[in-house]
């Protein structure tokens, strides 16, 4: 049962992971983003992460693909055209591509070793206690820094609007 | 296990059957109610007091003609009030109506699934139930709904904010994210729902909730996204027939999901105001007896011809759910039952009393009020339940 949930919605996350790319209006690629979104939420679940999933749709799907859809909307933006399908880019684009996947795959099975493969449900610090636990002792430098960083990313928002209202 | 699948089917279908007649009915609710505030008598004429209206609304609708404007986006013009309605159902299923019951052997809670995490889950259904309005609003290629689906998004994403914020502080007295234990830890008498319980009572974050749930059900004073005096009617004047009629459920079941929340978090849930021992499973029966005598007096006394046998009729059937109140068998499942139905009608009742008596904002003062006020208040209200909530353990 597990198997075939992940293996349906990995070949979801991925079909529309695609179509972000090939879709040349900005509603379907946006649409197709939160299919990404909620399909790798629902991989969290199988893995037994259910505080990250339901974070994952709360913050991704549920808030910033709103804005997008909600800028989109506003600027009314329409279907873009296509161009720039040259001959060199498409020679040279399959063969990296090929080559970039083969690295990453070559990487993922040396750092992580068949012997600790995970398992459906397997993952235990997936709670709510788990997670604010490890972000306040373990992972307390990088969660503060963060946050300074999201501080100042909105601060300098604010700057940038204001000098254009004057 | 099979006898779970079937015990979660019956569970299903009764929820479902149940939410949907209270969907259509809790209109027919919504239209008395408000023409009783502005002093009319509402819908009379089919069935006794209008009471068959919601039937022929859905017969109304069922078999209207579907237009389809040209120029739409199809897939999503389509895709959007099946969107709008799937999201606003999923979330009831998390919701605990009352405690474990016994039938035949078969023991089970009296909600369809518990999740660990169902405070989380209900947020993110929500927050995703904003596409049905936006999408609508997109796809039907018309400057009223674009402009009605904006407003939406705009409105929900602000929202949502002092809204997560409020539910976290009840959250930090119960000390879990399962609303079946959220309920059990206010177990006791009304000081200990987390509306007033201590180290600090939540009343504060029970208003900031309520208010949030306005603006997220679109619902007046926030109903911006349908103001019909310029919008025409906002994200939905491109539906007609049985796709106009799911935004509708929509909202109304997004209405009693929100409710159900607000009891759930800082109302006690199914829990009575006060322990068995002080009487507080005789208050149904109190109530509904005294109902029906009132209809037994005016019975005796009619003001028009009929109600010389309709009234005294009304008044034998509360006088008989009177006595099925005190019955022990069913007294174990259907006093939750009727504590938790009261206190989300309660609710519902103020969600429509508001429509009646509030205008609409404006939308500078709708923006302004969630990011000046609500937001800042929702943020002061948690740090403080934070701080005490330290202090005391």
């Amino acid at each position: 049962m597990d198997v075939i949930l992940f293996f349906v919605f990995a070949l979801f996350a991925v079909a529309c992971a695609i179509n972000v790319v090939v879709q040349t209006h900005p509603i379907a690629s946006a649409i197709s983003l939160i299919g990404v979104m909620a399909s790798l939420a629902v991989l969290y679940l199988l893995l037994g992460a259910e505080f990250i999933a339901a974070a994952q749709v709360i913050v991704y799907a549920g808030a910033i693909m709103v804005l997008f859809v909600f800028v989109i909307m506003l600027l009314n933006a329409g279907a873009e055209s296509k161009s720039g399908r040259s001959l060199v880019a498409q020679a040279l684009g399959v063969p990296s591509l090929v080559a970039l996947l083969g690295i990453l795959a070559f990487f993922v099975q040396r750092l992580f070793p068949r012997e600790s493969a995970t398992h459906f449900g397997g993952f235990t610090g997936g709670t709510a206690k788990a997670v604010g636990k490890a972000l306040f002792t373990t992972y307390l430098l990088p969660f503060e820094a963060t946050s300074i960083l999201i501080l100042i990313a909105i601060v300098g928002a604010i700057v940038l609007a204001y000098k254009e209202m004057d | 296990m099979d006898s779970f699948i079937v015990v979660s089917l019956i569970k299903t279908v009764m929820v479902f059957a149940v939410l949907l007649t209270t969907l259509a009915y809790l209109q027919w609710v919504e239209r008395k109610v408000i023409a009783h505030i502005q002093v009319r008598p509402g819908p009379y004429v089919v069935g006794p007091h209008g009471l068959l209206q919601p039937l022929a609304d859905v017969v109304k609708l069922l078999t209207k003609e579907d237009v389809r404007p040209p120029f739409v986006h199809k897939a999503l013009y389509l895709a959007a009030p099946f969107m709008a309605m799937t999201l606003a159902l999923m979330s009831i299923c998390v919701i605990p109506f009352g405690p474990v019951i016994r039938v035949g052997g078969v023991s089970t809670w009296m909600q369809l699934t518990d999740l660990n995490i169902g405070v989380l889950f209900v947020l993110a259904i929500s927050s995703m139930g904003v596409y049905g309005v936006a999408f609508a609003g997109w796809a039907s290629n018309n400057k009223y709904a674009l402009l009605g689906g904006l407003r939406s998004s705009a409105q929900m994403i602000s929202y949502e904010l002092p809204m997560s914020i409020a539910i976290a502080s009840p959250l930090l007295l119960s000390n879990t994210l399962s609303l079946r234990t959220l309920v059990e830890s206010q177990a006791g008498s009304f000081w200990h729902w987390n509306v007033l319980r201590g180290p600090f009572p939540q009343i504060f974050a029970f208003v900031i909730f309520l208010i949030s749930a306005f603006a997220e059900t679109n619902r007046i004073p926030f109903d911006l996204p349908e103001a019909e005096n310029e919008l025409v009617a906002g994200y939905h004047t491109e539906y007609s027939s049985m796709k106009f009629a799911s935004f509708f459920m929509a909202e109304y079941s997004n209405m009693i999901t929100v409710s159900s929340m607000a009891v759930l978090l800082f109302l006690g849930g199914w829990m009575a105001p006060w322990p068995v021992r002080y009487g507080s499973s005789i208050v149904p029966t109190v109530v509904f007896a005294f109902a029906g005598l009132i209809a037994l007096y005016h019975g005796v006394h009619p003001a028009r011809r009929r109600e010389r046998y309709s009234l005294p009729a009304t008044g034998i059937v509360f006088l008989a759910i009177a006595a099925i109140f005190l019955l022990p068998i069913v007294q174990t499942w259907l006093l939750p039952l009727f504590w938790f139905c009261a206190k989300v009608g309660a609710i519902l009742f103020a969600f429509i009393w508001v429509r009646g008596t509030l205008p609409r904002f404006r939308y500078d003062q709708l923006m302004g009020f969630t990011w000046k006020f609500l937001f800042p208040a929702a943020i002061l209200n948690l740090l403080v339940t934070g701080f005490l909530v330290a202090w005391v353990s």
